[in-house]
């Protein structure tokens, strides 16, 4: 029994475990699975919209950036063409065509200038004293006497501010000669610095030699060795495409940066845009912040729920296991009881008819010694004595037989009517022989004209026969008294059972109607005696409270509720009428 | 002159031998049988000797009650006292609704079983007395 409960809080502590476990895979697993794939989708989705986004900007600024210098080529390719050399040589000529310029379209062409062979400015129109620059040292001259069209790099040139020339090479009379314009810097910004996406995007433009076309984004380091990864990569293939390219890289500072390019100025130039991804994808990773946040609540909570339901389940598993085990021992204890009984039963009832026989036996010899010759024997007085000894202890057997066999003839569960008092008077003469062994006596103080009791009387008599059985384990052989009182109240039977005992202490006291709960040596009790009289009393529809103090005894009170039915009176009060 | 004639059923023939020696010591005429059937033979054969008869209940074979039944039968005068176990008070209560005269326990005091048998006796010849007397009655009131 023992260890059998203690084998118990492992064999619950892995049954809530694996409830646990169970519960807890099967809600966590279909939700990481429903994440991961929502998850995906989107990201996909959602980077595939933002790449599609960017690209498609890259590309239309890209453009319009082309376009912008194919115009202003045109412009001054037309103007060359329209006056020649002679008109052009005119400073006063050039600055009426540049005003008209700048009528036309805004200040984007700041001056104009008309170049010969040798590279000296033969005219000049602008806001600089330039009128008679040599540029035939300059870089962007080499180039441009040797194309139709010659659109430079960003430099300082003479003036110190970074600007950028587009040039007419034409040819008259055999000599070359440039028609020269500078184009405005912040003008041509503009086209790239309004591109500006979130805090971290922006675009520029570099040259092959990765030399920055425009003005450094704000608050950037550019790092040109990322910047170059336009050219890195097979440039006629992009240009070819006409689409700009994306790619994805992470910086010395571990950051990933993401880049679109795109080609300008017939491969020359590149337009990039960069931005931190972070930032490009701000919004995936807000709603990503969100979806794990909420899987972390989500599943903080199926936990939480989890470990509640395998607590109370296995709680609960445990209760209807402890009720099952008291319930298979209360049968076993009953049964043992029926097989008690009915071998009780036959024993009885074989001994009964040897024991008649005995006693007619004596009774014979007796009538024997009644006949004359008889009278005078010596001994006839001893002989009597003897015989009437005989009598006597045959009719003792016969008690105890017939008690045995009211004992037997009850050991079933059947409701019956039946008289209380009765019931009480035949178990303390079961148990009297115990209680003087003990030195206790039994005190019995029964109310006259107590109400029937319907209840099984087995089960009742278990009750008695413990309470009784309890109140001389606490008396234990110092001797005492036991009282047995019964009353009566408006349909309720009560009886009470006090001992002069060692009584139980407060800690005790709340327990002693739990199972298995035994104050008495390992072996000797099952703990079961009051948790079966309470159940007992329970189902009856009574009660049962102790009342008890260490050292000063226990009182137990029971209520019963009275029969209201007005049968004739059991069977048992008129078998017992007819005994006495 | 006997007290009254008895007819002793029991399957216990100890039991029988020392009942039948103490009752016949007491001035009764004692017939034993042990079972069922046997006492419905001595019945049948010499029923009208017979004033009471003094039946064990727990018999193997036919039981106390089923003889009853037949004895109730065939003789209606008959006087019935069941002995009995205790175990078998129910069927001595059920014995006493068929008409047994009481029902005693085995072992029987002596002085208890004598005074029921002779109650029994008395009621069965106060019963004959009162057919005698109808009868002559009858027989009077035809003649006159």
């Amino acid at each position: 029994m023992k260890s059998n409960l203690s084998e118990r809080p492992d064999y619950y502590k892995s049954l809530k475990r694996n409830i646990f476990i169970s519960v807890v895979i099967v809600s966590l697993i279909p939700l990481l699975i429903f994440g991961g794939i929502i998850r995906y989708v989107f990201q996909t989705s959602y980077i595939e919209r933002v790449k599609a986004h960017l690209t498609t900007m890259v590309k239309k600024h890209a453009q319009n950036v082309d376009t912008f210098l194919i115009e202003r080529e045109a412009n001054i390719v037309s103007l060359a063409e329209a006056f020649g050399y002679e008109q052009l040589s005119d400073n006063e000529f050039l600055r009426r065509q540049l005003e008209r310029f700048q009528t036309a379209y805004g200040a984007v062409i700041t001056d104009l200038g008309v170049i010969n062979a040798d590279g000296e400015q033969v005219s000049y129109a602008g806001p600089f004293e330039l009128a008679d620059a040599d540029y035939s040292d300059s870089e962007w001259f080499e180039h441009a006497v040797e194309s139709d069209v010659y659109t430079s790099n960003v430099f300082m040139g003479l003036r110190r501010l970074p600007h950028f020339i587009v040039a007419v090479r034409r040819f008259e009379n055999g000599n070359v000669w440039l028609l020269r314009a500078t184009i405005d810097f912040r003008a041509f910004n503009e086209l790239v610095q309004n591109i500006h996406l979130g805090k971290t995007g922006f675009a520029f433009i570099i040259n092959r030699n990765g030399e920055l076309q425009t003005h450094s984004p704000p608050q950037t380091e550019i790092d040109i060795s990322h910047n170059m990864v336009i050219f890195d990569n097979d440039i006629p293939a992009a240009f070819v495409d006409d689409e700009p390219f994306f790619e994805s890289r992470i910086d010395q500072e571990g950051r990933e940066i993401i880049y679109v390019a795109r080609l300008l100025k017939k491969g020359n130039w590149a337009l990039i845009f960069r931005q931190d991804q972070l930032d490009a994808y701000s919004d995936l990773y807000h709603a990503r912040r969100i979806a794990l946040m909420t899987l972390a609540i989500g599943g903080f909570a199926i936990v939480l729920m989890a470990y509640g339901v395998s607590r109370l389940t296995a709680i609960k598993i445990a209760e209807a296991d402890q009720a099952k085990e008291i319930m298979n021992r209360q049968v076993v204890q009953s049964g043992h009881l029926a097989s008690i009984g009915m071998l009780a039963a036959g024993i009885a009832h074989e001994i009964n008819n040897p024991i008649a026989i005995m006693v007619e036996e004596a009774g014979w010899i007796e009538d024997l010694l009644d006949d004359e010759t008889f009278q005078d024997g010596e001994n006839l007085n001893e002989f009597m004595r003897s015989l009437g000894q005989i009598r006597k202890q045959g009719v003792r057997c016969r008690d105890i037989t017939h008690k045995l066999l009211s004992f037997a003839r009850r050991s079933d569960q059947r409701i019956q009517l039946f008289d209380l008092n009765e019931l009480i008077r035949e178990v303390a003469d079961l148990v009297s022989q115990h209680a003087r062994y003990n030195n206790i006596s039994i005190e019995m103080n029964l109310s006259n004209g107590l109400p029937p009791v319907k209840a099984s009387q087995t089960e009742l008599e278990q009750v008695l026969f413990n309470l009784l059985n309890n109140a001389i384990d606490a008396i234990d052989r110092k001797g005492g008294k036991i009282e047995i009182q019964t009353w009566d109240t408006d349909h309720m039977v009560y009886f009470s059972i006090k001992d002069t005992g060692s009584g139980i202490s407060g800690g005790d006291l709340e327990r002693i109607f739990d199972p298995f709960f035994s104050t008495k040596p390992v072996g000797k009790g099952t703990g079961l005696g009051l948790s079966i009289c309470y159940g007992i009393v329970k189902k009856m529809d009574g009660d049962i409270v102790v009342e008890s103090a260490a050292g000063k005894g226990s009182r137990f009170e029971i209520r019963l509720p009275a029969s209201d039915e007005d049968e004739e009176s059991p069977r048992t009060g008129a078998a017992g009428n007819q005994q006495t | 002159m006997s007290i009254a004639n008895l007819l002793l059923v029991d399957d216990e023939t100890g039991f029988l031998d020392a009942m039948s020696r103490r009752l016949t010591k007491r001035n009764f005429t004692v017939k034993t049988a042990d079972s069922g059937m046997a006492a419905l033979d001595i019945l049948r054969d010499e029923g009208d000797q017979i004033e009471v008869v003094i039946l064990d209940v727990k018999m193997p074979g036919m039981d106390g009650i089923e003889t009853l039944t037949e004895i109730k039968r065939k003789f209606p005068l008959m006087e019935v006292i069941m002995l009995t176990g205790h175990a078998t008070v129910a069927s001595a209560i059920d014995g006493m609704k068929q008409g047994a005269f009481d029902y005693l326990m085995k072992p029987c005091e002596m002085d208890v079983l004598l005074s029921k048998v002779a109650e029994a006796a008395n009621k069965k010849r106060g019963h004959e007395q009162k057919i005698v007397d109808a009868r002559i009655k009858e027989i009077t009131s035809r003649m006159a």
